[in-house]
């Protein structure tokens, strides 16, 4: 054993983990899948959905894997009768608590509760009594929330305080009648909300759902276009969800190298341009103050020849490009090349100052 | 870029933005991440939460200015002068990393020569800080195990830009913070794609991959692999290719998703060089300003319908991937080559990739870059060879310059190009909000945004619309000596006394027409962030 | 000292409780009235305010004002005062020598005393809260002057070995928490004083405050120093205005003698101490969210491990510890571990403050060796059931955390492994006494509804777990339980116990289980046969009048509100079914239990 390094045992494979590791991240390690609701890599461990508990030796109760530091010669089982016990029970009380209209939800189909209801065979009809039952609410631009579907995880209210740092929401309320929410109960704008729908892309349920994109399809209708956002220059990924050749969802790349999972307004919700009745769709040509619509061909024969003549008639030096940073790298090299080759001269530059 | 690339050997960021959370002391200058580069911020709130120190300099009370240990409420135009005082203070208490200075820099001598000459009463002077939080500043910045200096527009957009960015350069120099992990010097670049098109060619002195057109045998490798014979001839920035047009002696221009018409400074000036030239073409996804001069407006693709690749300010190349087909049924990359060809060129691609390839094997600092790679990896240039895996931090052993050594710049205060006058009392800085990006011609046609930030405000310090009698939501006239627009005013604290500040979102408040026509010599960049303006009700 | 009228008085001293309790009876007006009269008539005395809880200093709640008359040292205590009351004693007793005999405390007084073993509470009630000098002449500080001098590890040994465990509930060794925190490397830590008492009827941590303000800043400082922390926090709910106030006096008394603040009793060693009020969230109390709490976020607890001794307050090792706990410190310190450890048992050493309350005689604060039986403490102390004809049903420990212990059982002695073996805790020291005319059944309902309600909200089956419980409770009480409902309980009882984060959702359900498992047939009762045994479930009661029993007395008619008794002189009454609107003030009023 090195000085950094933990031996455990899960469910009797020995487990290397580092001095860092909690029972589930050594999970991962291992290959080993724990259930959670609560957690999300982007956040501190929080242990409050307690699906992730398991039987560690010597242990008077199942402690949660999020939250408990490996120890040297832990001996963890994932997978106990009593461990499944406990979550059954777990899922059994939150479906006491949810409107369980899976048929109708817009998170259907991307819900971890409801995979896990699905996994673990439970249903909502084990205890009866009181349901939460304020009203939705989605007064503003981007986010639907409907409280009746909240599992309490706390996963928006930490991703918007511990990530964001922009202390939108928090949990109201104690007990049973616990809620995130603003404060005072006002409407999110953009006096109290950044509009970043991090609190959307880490929601394990329907209750925080894309308000523009309800309605327009469900996750297993999508095709998922993984793609780096065309805003500023941080390089953030992206899932494009296409529907019917339609962009109608940004959905968070947990993976991604530079944002991992993260985006901001623009990046998650500024996409309704690609589809604009305002894009230009056809090549225009200029007659008197008109523009007349022409083909591709049209359009660049016509340029070819413009160009040439004024290389003909004044000099190559009389013309150039301008390039764009908003353009992909393949388009500016050719770019670069083009008048180099074509205008065969070396005015050709950029916007990358800007 | 043209800063780092003269004291270092390269004009890009020095680490990665993974490596931002270990940093013990922030340096952001001249940035407002929380509005322009929100997931960049995420990293340094980590960072912050860790107990990172931070040190801000801005003249705007940004949301890290409110947070930091030392805010550094600098004049606009006053970074040289800061810079140096810092430079100043650390000299003289004998902070500076002397190893570090002698192993891997030259030019030191000079440079502290030049730093004596900034001693803190001329410093507070011509920056308007105060000399605790100078020399505050300079300790938490000296003393740092791991010390991080993050810079944004706010550093190169002033005519003083290139020297700006060697200011900070000579700083970290001086501490010897660079070359280590989550040490060094990062740009934040204002657009997807900045890193990228620096680093593949659309400049007139450079062919792709910062090789000169001056040398001979790049001239004749890229001329033996495009089949044509390279112009050494170096060729004209954008801005002089506009200035020779107003004169009539630049004629034809492609332009492929731009729009100078708003965006660049003293937009009057462009916007009769537009008019003065013989054939325009631009090609772009939405009707701009540029394009009503256009005499052939060709229609682009947005991100989502083409493959291609971005290169971000952390010099990590990443996929695009087409998800709907353009709209108008080509790329743009495939309207360059069909352009290509009817002039007489043959460029024929089958997928971006080709071209990829191409680049790799001209561009050594993309030479092991593939698109089959980039399914399974994330590489960040240098990335010389198929094997290699890419840097994260750069200069750990030597710089890119010739001889290895980093160079101390000299550098002199000298001000913003226009001040504030009698006439035009107030110093304008423009910038970003969160929600709306650049000309607005994309963020403007999302609902949602356009219904939390539906037109311009002027940010105006509560003293000074006191003034002016002025009051929160008033329409109001901004002018400089070049124009005149109206905007709503914002009352509020943000801004300091003196200064105001605008976006450049929306093109019925052409902020532009405001700006002034200075800017850097070296690299052409406007100077956005320093003119001055009066405002009336 | 000596008044014109009767110079034979050579010293006067009047202790009048001013506790929470005594001010609310009238203390003050006591006090003033005293002050008065015996300015008038021209004797000097000291009218000492003196330290007292909500029962009075002696643990009789009924019977304050409390008052100490000593005259030339011999001291007679009167109990019931009022201002009223205050010219007659100083008339008959001060001027004319004579103790005025019909108000003063009776055998039962004494009683309650005798079994006893004071040593917190030993100064609250005999010295002044608010002078720093009443405390340091008996010895205060000694212990903590006496700790500086000493290497912390063997302090933290004399703690092991005198076998104090945490008197907050759960009994963790003192000693053993404070190692692992003395061990934790870093460059800050902290002690924090736990005075956010919630359990519905504990006042143990309040009275010591209130009385004696200093033990506990004493305490602090010989932990702070024991751990190697110099700073520390006293985290006390608000609603204790008394006690926070006598606590700012103290600190601001400790700081200006030099026991607060740099270089403490001139050692090396600096410690500052801060206050913090809590809102009032039962959750605080818990150790990690009374971190949280602290660090200004909402009071929400987190997962231990890691536990505060090695990642505390601002993530820095800090050692959390009670009141009684911190108060218990200075004499152990000055009278040695030995001394302490001969208190008790085996395993549960010293002594320990009850908050004793309920159907019982003698309600009040008492302090009793670990080890002392339940009958004891009923009968001796307590003086056993409040009401003649009522019957012990049972002892209820530990607050909403704990559990019933039935009648049969009280001669189990009171220590944390016995509580615990018996389905119950120690808890904080919350102990209440319930006789025949309590429903078990209600009485889970009333303690998990305070668990349910003072959940936090984070863990699923805290959150809707103890919902899911109280609802099935309530419908059980209501007529409504289902013959599968038992189970449930103790399913879910389970499940919750095992499941939940922290110690709030793992002890909710105890009240619950413990009642079930010694009183399953009262559950069974209200489901199966729809009857609550003990007449408390009003949608269960259906008032019937015994033939047998009923005297014709008439009283059942006079208390009825409803007009529902029918009743005539030397005739039997009748209950009306369809007026009767259960309310139960004919069974409470029926000297001959003739009301079924």
């Amino acid at each position: 054993m090195s000085d950094n390094t933990i031996n455990i045992k899960m469910n009797g494979v020995a487990v290397q983990c580092g001095l860092e590791d909690t029972i589930l991240t050594a999970s991962k390690k291992a290959g080993i899948r724990i259930p959670t609701l609560c957690h999300d890599d982007r956040l501190e461990p929080y242990g409050g959905c307690r699906l992730c508990i398991v039987e560690v030796n010597g242990g008077m109760r199942p402690l949660p894997a999020c939250t408990t530091p490996v120890a040297e010669g832990m001996e963890i089982r994932t997978e106990t009768e009593d461990v499944r016990k406990i979550r059954k029970s777990v899922i059994a009380l939150l479906l006491s608590n949810h409107p369980n209209d899976c048929m109708r939800c817009e998170s259907t189909g991307d819900c971890t509760l409801q995979d896990l209801s699905y996994e673990y065979e439970v249903d909502g009809s084990q205890y009866e009594g009181e349901k939460c039952e304020l009203p939705v609410r989605d007064d503003n631009p981007f986010i639907t929330f409907e409280p009746t579907k909240c599992i309490l995880c706390g996963r928006c209210v930490r991703i918007c305080n511990e990530v964001v740092m922009a202390g939108t929401i928090d949990f109201n309320g104690r007990g049973f009648d616990t809620i995130p929410d603003t404060a005072f109960g006002k409407p999110r704008s953009l006096d109290n909300c950044e509009f970043c729908g991090q609190c959307v892309s880490t929601c394990p349920t329907g209750a925080l759902t894309d308000k523009k994109a309800r309605g327009k399809g469900r996750a297993h209708e999508m095709k998922k276009v993984r793609t780096t956002c065309s805003y500023c220059g941080t390089g953030c990924n992206f899932d494009l969800n296409v529907k019917d050749g339609e962009v109608v969802k940004v959905t968070s790349a947990y993976d991604a190298p530079v944002n991992h999972g993260n985006l901001c307004v623009k990046g998650r919700y500024g996409y309704d341009f690609i589809h604009s009745d305002e894009r230009i769709t056809t090549p225009l040509i200029k007659k008197g103050n008109k523009y007349i619509e022409a083909t591709w061909d049209e359009a660049l024969e016509y340029c070819a020849r413009r160009f040439s003549d004024i290389i003909k008639k004044h000099g190559k030096e009389t013309v150039g490009g301008f390039s764009s940073s908003r353009c992909s790298n393949e388009e500016n090299f050719l770019l670069s090349k083009f008048v180099r080759t074509v205008f065969k001269t070396n005015n050709v530059d950029n916007c990358a100052r800007v | 870029m043209a800063g780092l690339a003269t004291s270092l050997g390269a004009g890009a960021a020095t680490n990665s933005l993974a490596q931002m959370p270990d940093i013990d002391t922030i340096f952001l200058f001249g940035s407002n991440p929380t509005e322009a580069h929100p997931i960049v911020s995420l990293y340094l709130k980590k960072a912050l939460k860790k107990g990172a120190k931070l040190i801000v300099g801005d003249p705007r009370k940004t949301w890290m200015a409110k947070r930091a240990d030392v805010w550094l409420n600098l004049k606009p135009g006053s970074n040289i002068a800061m810079m140096n005082g810092l430079a100043h203070v650390i000299l003289k208490n004998g902070w500076e990393n002397k190893s570090f200075i002698g192993q891997r820099t030259e030019g030191f001598e000079e440079f502290k020569v030049q730093a004596a000459k900034y001693d803190l009463n001329k410093v507070v002077k011509l920056t308007g800080v105060k000399k605790e939080d100078i020399i505050e500043a300079a300790r938490l910045y000296a003393d740092a195990g791991k010390a991080m200096i993050v810079y944004g527009l706010g550093v190169t957009e002033h005519q003083t830009g290139t020297e700006n960015a060697m200011a900070m350069s000579n700083l970290a120099l001086l501490c010897g913070h660079i070359g280590r992990p989550s040490t060094g010097i990062m740009a934040l670049r204002g657009q997807n794609n900045v890193q990228g098109a620096s680093d593949l060619g659309p400049l007139p002195a450079t062919l792709p991959g910062y090789q000169s057109v001056t040398s001979e045998a790049v001239r004749k490798k890229f001329g033996d692999a495009w089949n044509v014979e390279i112009s050494s001839q170096i060729g004209k920035k954008s801005v002089e290719m506009l200035e020779e047009a107003c004169h009539g002696k630049f004629k034809g221009i492609f332009i492929l998703g731009e729009d100078p018409a708003q965006t660049d400074p003293n937009v009057h000036e462009v916007r009769k060089a537009l008019k003065s030239l013989d054939f325009l073409v631009v090609q772009d996804i939405f009707h701009t300003e540029t394009t009503k001069f256009a005499d052939v407006i060709l229609p682009g693709a947005s991100f989502a319908e083409k493959d291609g690749t971005f290169t971000n300010g952390e010099r990590r190349v990443q996929r695009i991937r087409k998800a709907v087909e353009p709209v108008a049924g080509m790329a743009e990359w495939q309207v360059i080559c069909k352009l290509a060809n009817y002039m007489g060129y043959p460029m024929n691609y089958n997928h971006p990739s080709e071209v990829m390839d191409e680049i790799a094997s001209l561009v050594p600092i993309y030479g092991g870059i593939s698109y089959d790679r980039l399914e399974n990896e994330t590489l960040q240039w240098p990335c010389p060879t198929k094997d290699h895996p890419g840097t994260t931090t750069m200069y750990t052993d030597i710089f890119a310059r010739p001889g290895g050594l980093a160079k101390f710049m000299v550098l002199d205060h000298k001000g913003p190009g226009e001040v504030a006058s009698k006439d035009f009392p107030l110093t304008l800085v423009t910038g970003r909000i969160r929600e709306h990006y650049n000309n607005g011609s994309m963020t403007r046609r999302v609902p949602g945004i356009m219904e939390l930030v539906p037109e311009e405000l002027v940010e105006i310090n509560p003293a000074d619309a006191k003034k002016l009698n002025i009051s929160n939501g008033d329409m109001v006239n901004i002018s400089s000596v070049r124009g005149k627009i109206k905007a709503r005013a914002k009352v509020t604290n943000r801004s300091q006394a003196g200064n105001v500040f605008m976006t450049f979102h929306f093109e019925d408040a052409l902020t532009n027409i405001l700006t002034s026509e200075h800017k850097d010599p070296i690299t052409g960049t406007p100077e956005y962030k320093a003119c001055a303006v009066k405002i009336e009700k | 000292m000596a008044s014109k009228n009767n110079t034979d008085i050579k010293s006067l001293v009047i202790r009048v409780c001013v506790g929470t309790g005594g001010l609310a009876a009238g203390s003050q007006e006591v006090i003033d009235e005293f002050t008065k009269l015996l300015k008038k008539k021209g004797v000097r005395a000291e009218v000492l305010k003196k330290c007292v809880n909500k029962t009075g200093c002696r643990g009789f709640c009924a019977k304050d004002v409390l008052a100490d008359v000593i005259v030339d040292g011999i001291s007679h205590t009167y109990q019931l005062l009022t201002a009223e009351n205050v010219a007659r004693i100083v008339e008959e007793h001060i001027v004319g020598g004579e103790p005025v005999e019909q108000w003063l405390v009776g055998p039962e007084y004494h009683a309650f005393h005798d079994k006893q073993t004071k040593i917190l509470l030993h100064e609250c009630g005999h010295i002044d809260p608010e002078d720093i000098n009443a405390y340091t002449e008996i010895g205060g500080y000694n212990g903590a002057r006496k700790a500086l001098t000493m290497k912390p590890e063997n302090i933290i040994a004399q703690i092991k070995d005198s076998g104090l465990r945490g008197r907050g509930g759960a009994g963790f060794p003192t000693g053993l928490k404070w190692e692992f925190c003395r061990n934790a490397d870093s460059d800050q830590k902290y002690i924090i004083c736990n005075a956010d008492e919630g359990d519905p009827g504990a006042f143990m941590d309040r009275s010591i405050i209130e009385g004696n303000p200093h033990s506990v800043i004493e305490g602090m400082i010989i932990s702070g120093y024991a751990i190697g922390a110099s700073f520390g926090y006293i985290y006390i709910r608000a609603e204790y205005p008394l006690a926070i106030e006598r606590l700012k006096i103290a600190l601001s008394e400790a700081r200006s003698n030099g026991f607060l603040g740099k270089g403490i009793f001139n050692s090396d060693f600096d410690f500052e101490l801060k206050i913090k009020e809590g809102a009032g969230a039962f959750i605080c109390g818990e150790e990690t969210a009374l971190i949280a709490s602290i660090e200004g976020k909402r009071g929400m607890p987190r997962s231990k491990p890691p536990f505060p001794a090695h990642k505390g307050l601002l993530g820095k090792p800090t050692v959390i510890n009670n009141v009684e706990t911190l108060a218990t410190l200075p004499s152990i310190m000055t009278k040695g571990a030995k001394w302490f450890s001969s208190i008790g048992t085996e395993k549960s050493k010293g002594t320990k403050v009850f908050a004793l309350t309920g159907k019982i005689k003698n309600t009040g604060l008492i302090e009793v060796p670990m080890g002392i039986s339940l009958k004891e403490i009923i009968y001796d102390i307590g003086g056993g059931m409040e009401k003649k004809n009522r019957t012990l049903k049972a002892v209820q420990t530990g607050g909403p955390s704990g559990g019933c212990i039935p009648a049969a059982n009280i001669d189990m002695p009171v220590d944390y492994e016995s509580l615990a073996a018996a389905g119950s805790m120690m808890g904080s020291g919350g102990m209440v006494v319930m006789d025949d005319l309590t429903c078990m059944v209600d009485m889970s309902k009333f303690f998990l509804t305070f668990t349910a309600n003072e959940s936090c909200g984070k863990c699923v089956p805290c959150r809707v777990g103890t919902k899911r419980m109280l609802e099935i409770l309530t419908r059980i009480t209501e007529g409504k339980g289902k013959s599968s409902d038992i189970d449930l309980l103790l399913e879910l009882g389970k499940d919750i116990k095992l499941a939940s984060l922290c110690g709030l959702g793992q002890s909710a359900p105890n009240p619950v289980l413990s009642t079930l498992h010694y009183f399953r047939d009262e559950y069974e009762a209200h489901i199966n046969e729809g009857i609550c045994p003990a007449g408390v479930c009003k949608s269960l009661r259906r008032y019937t009048v015994s033939d047998e029993a009923c005297k014709m007395c008439g009283k059942c008619k006079t208390v009825c509100p409803s007009d529902a008794v029918t009743w005539e002189k030397k005739q039997k009454a009748v209950i009306s079914k369809e007026k009767c609107i259960k309310c139960g003030a004919c069974y409470e009023a029926c000297p001959f239990n003739a009301i079924l």
